[in-house]
């Protein structure tokens, strides 16, 4: 049905249109060009290296933010969405990453929620709507109970609900962000029979994945943006693997990122066997003084889980984690940090920050007993303590008393950093520590992680950028649906070898 | 079977009724009070044998069922509403006011009035919620002192008085069909279509999602402003019309009428098995909860308990059904969590 045989390019096949579409928020640009063209009855991927503003592009197209400058055609005609409602009337459908559902409610109210079919007085059609949620699942070849809350289900099968809240919608347009990322084998194969299906009717559909085998297997297009700009569309026959990764990438790898040759000594940390049922399973990984470790993985694969569970935030079942070859209490987030622990959150602004307060005050939160006399803080101490850390880390802020919600995510990070090393850790776990940051700063964040660690400080740092990964670290683990899949040594590890750990399925395909 | 769909045990209209009654959060509820009863009747007959106490029964807490049943809605949106209490005394007074200062006006104004009355205060309280996005909690707190602030200024030290109103008007406080109070059928009545609503429209579904989880809410395109005013409206025009029949079923009413009654309507509803952070719930349980607690209160007094112990348990009784829950949640989670990892 998808023969292509007619040429000719009238504007009408294009479903969708981005022309140079921009967006900021402050003053962080997360999207500098979006351009985009999505064909009737094709599948178009959209690939890119996190933080390459493919999440942002998606939620302009589904009303979630809404476009400073550029052009957005449906049917060849200018939208502009202000909600979601909008976007989801003109028949765009988008299926997130994470899911977003209704815990309390049924899997059938979850997929028709707000449009259910109606009879007299407005009333909704219980039976007609659990039969058109039936001939989905049926259709889907899934064995859902359309009755059961949406609670406790696994992401699989959270993600099928929204596929058939999608299909339900009769979406023209269906737009699909990373839907495969927690699928096994054979819910991807079935997924990609529907989105075949999908595109034979003559819909258009938009696939944003890492997984490249997926990509080649499944789509007929591509296009690859970098740094929040559009870089290059082209059919999924004319190209390879290879020249994608030099697309996504399109620097040298390792020049951006200065890793500081450094020799590892004792083990500090040894993580065995750490388990939580539906998280994380039979973790097991140790870290050398001096050793900068990825973790690498996609995302929701459990690796921030992993470091709260050892930092004592979450509890975990069972496993040991050892600091210094005694057994650190679990849950003990004081334990932990007396011990020489340390932990630099995912999200600054939400974990790692009190924004309404001073830098100074931020800086020597975590040693503010050790500062206290009597148990009272006196400012003159706390400054003395911060200046300190701020000049070593180069915080650029106009005061001390500044409140570090002002500050660029760049400086914010250094304050969370410098935090944690004012306590003086054997250990530093840094969880996502370049995310929304400039490039220029990054390179000074990796700089620092480097020093840091040539002076024997044991690091972990968990990342989604590959390229970071690959250039910072000595040793690269890797995870998948809570199962480390993966240990390579820095020169092993490439991002095919990395890409194939994070996703590659139990069942082994290839 | 050769029938396309078997019929699996436990399947048939009848059984699922059974399971459901069985499995129900309301259902224990509904234990808790007819044991209440039982025992009460057991040291007093005349607690429920007595026309008296049978009436007594059905009427004490019909006024705080409308309440309830509106704080239930609003509470199901992951809200609170703190000021249905003064909004029943503002609605109250005006319905004496009203019968005061405008001789011979028909019933049915009246009735419009209060719950007009009461909907713009509610109106009030959703716009600020949904706006200013404020946590309910702090908007109708400082709402529930302004409307009481309002009513005690407008009343001073006057007070209407039994004699004020029109003696149609208070033979509905009084009157009974076939032995049941009118004012007990009209809050059940308005039970029934609040029930229905919430179970049977997609607006009243909305108020169950956006409770779950408002901001997957958002993600769906629902009108999550809309809804909320929409609850909080009719959590204010319900305790108008509870106002209104204040002033019937007591004739006397002074500035302080339905003081601490969002108190007891928020009892009721979480009793009842209204989750407190939204999403899960029903009217039916939140109007159980408020025959529970009012039956509680003149059941202790027959059974020799003194005024100290009677809040106790009022308050033990809260609790018991918050950890009650929460156990229940936890366990279903833990089930929901284990059957995923074996079935993998």
């Amino acid at each position: 049905m998808a023969d292509a045989t007619d040429a000719t390019p009238a504007p009408p096949d294009h479903a969708l249109e981005l022309r140079r579409v921009m967006k900021s928020f402050g003053p962080v640009v997360a999207l500098r060009s979006g351009s985009l063209v999505l064909d009737r009855g094709s599948i178009h991927a959209l690939i890119g290296e996190n933080g390459a503003g493919k999440s942002t592009l998606v939620k302009i197209i589904a009303g979630l933010y809404r476009r400073d400058d550029g052009d957005f055609l449906l049917d060849g005609e200018s939208v502009d969405f202000a909600s979601t409602a909008q976007s989801k009337a003109a028949g765009i459908a988008v299926i997130y990453q994470e899911p977003t559902l209704f815990p309390d409610l049924s899997v059938t109210e979850n997929i028709f929620m707000g449009r259910q079919p109606t009879g007299r007085l407005g009333r909704i059609d219980r039976a007609a709507m659990r039969e058109e949620a039936t001939r989905i699942f049926q259709r889907l070849g899934v064995a859902l109970d359309p009755d059961r809350v949406t609670e406790g289900l696994s992401i699989a099968d959270q993600q099928i609900i929204e596929i058939a809240k999608a299909i339900s919608l009769d979406a023209r347009v269906l737009i699909m962000d990373e839907p495969t990322a927690a699928l096994s084998g054979v819910e991807v194969e079935r997924l990609f029979a529907v989105a075949r299906s999908l595109r034979d009717e003559g819909r258009a559909l938009l696939f944003i994945s890492h997984r490249f085998d997926e990509v080649f297997a499944l789509c007929d297009t591509v296009t690859v943006m970098r740094d929040g700009a559009y870089v290059h569309t082209t059919p999924l026959a004319d190209t390879t693997v290879d020249d994608l990764v030099r697309q996504m990438v399109g620097r040298d790898v390792t020049e951006l990122f200065p890793k500081l040759p450094s020799t590892p000594g004792d083990v500090v940390l040894e993580v065995e066997g750490l388990t939580r049922p539906g998280v994380f399973r039979d973790v097991s990984f140790s870290l050398r003084a001096g050793e900068i470790v990825g973790l690498a993985g996609l995302v929701g694969a459990g690796r921030s889980e992993v470091a709260r569970a050892i930092f004592g935030v979450d509890a975990y079942e069972s496993g040991t984690v050892r600091l210094g070859g005694t057994v650190l209490p679990k849950g003990s987030v004081r334990q932990a940090t007396a011990r020489g622990l340390a932990l630099v959150p995912e999200d600054r602004r939400k974990q790692g920050l009190v924004l309404d307060e001073g830098v100074s005050r931020n800086i020597t939160l975590a040693i503010r007993s050790k500062l206290s006399r009597w148990g009272l803080l006196r400012t003159s101490d706390e400054n003395r303590a911060a200046r300190e850390w701020a000049s070593r880390l180069e915080v650029k802020t106009a005061a001390l008393d500044a409140t570090t919600g002002t500050l660029s995510g760049g400086n914010q990070q250094k304050v969370v950093i410098g935090k944690w090393l004012a306590t003086q850790p054997r250990v530093l776990i840094v969880d996502e520590p370049t995310r929304g940051i400039d490039v220029g700063t990054k390179s000074e964040v990796h700089r620092l992680l480097s020093e840091l660690a040539q002076q024997g400080l044991a690091i972990l740092m968990i990342s989604s950028e590959l390229p970071e990964v690959l250039g910072m670290a000595d040793r690269v683990l890797v995870m998948r649906e809570g199962r480390l899949t993966g240990e390579f040594a820095r020169a092993d590890a490439t991002p095919e070898t990395i890409m194939f750990a994070a996703t590659a399925d139990a069942e082994g395909i290839r | 079977m050769s029938t396309a769909t078997p019929v699996r045990p436990g399947t048939s209209p009848a059984a699922k009724l059974v399971s459901h009654v069985a499995t129900a959060r309301e259902s224990g509820i509904v234990l808790a009070l007819v044991l209440i009863i039982v025992v009460a009747t057991l040291n007093n007959p005349t607690f429920l044998f007595s026309p008296d106490g049978f009436r007594d029964l059905l009427l004490t807490p019909s006024l705080l069922l409308l309440v309830a049943v509106g704080q239930a809605i609003v509470i199901i949106t992951r809200n609170v509403d703190l000021s249905v209490g003064s909004v029943v005394g503002i609605t109250a007074y005006l319905t004496g006011r009203l019968f005061i200062d405008v001789p011979g006006l028909p019933l049915v104004v009246v009735f419009l009035a209060g719950i007009v009355v009461g909907g713009i205060l509610g109106l009030i309280n959703g716009a600020l919620v949904a706006y200013a996005k404020v946590p309910a909690l702090v908007i109708t707190l400082g709402t529930m002192y302004i409307y009481r602030g309002i009513n005690v200024a407008w009343a001073g030290s006057n007070r209407v008085n039994a004699s004020d109103l029109p003696a149609d008007f208070r033979g509905l406080g009084t009157g009974q069909v076939l032995g049941i109070p009118i004012l007990t059928l009209l809050a059940v009545v308005v039970l029934i279509g609040a029930a229905w609503y919430l179970r049977n429209l997609r607006s009243g579904r909305e108020l169950y999602a956006i409770g779950s989880d408002p901001a997957a809410a958002h993600l769906y395109g629902l009108k999550v402003n809309r809804r909320i005013i929409g609850a909080f409206v009719t959590s204010g025009a319900l305790a108008g019309l509870a106002g209104v029949l204040y002033a019937a079923r007591y004739g006397t009413v002074a500035s302080n009428a339905g003081f601490g009654w969002e108190l007891q309507a928020i009892g009721a509803a979480v009793i009842g098995g209204v989750a407190i952070s939204g999403g899960v719930g029903s009217v039916w349980g939140a109007a159980i909860g408020a025959y529970l607690l009012l039956t509680i209160n003149r059941a202790l007094p027959i059974l020799g308990i003194d005024d100290f112990w009677q809040r106790a348990v009022v308050g033990a009784l809260i609790l018991g059904a918050i950890v009650l829950d929460r156990v229940l949640a936890v366990r279903q989670s833990r089930k929901l969590t284990a059957e995923r990892e074996t079935g993998r």
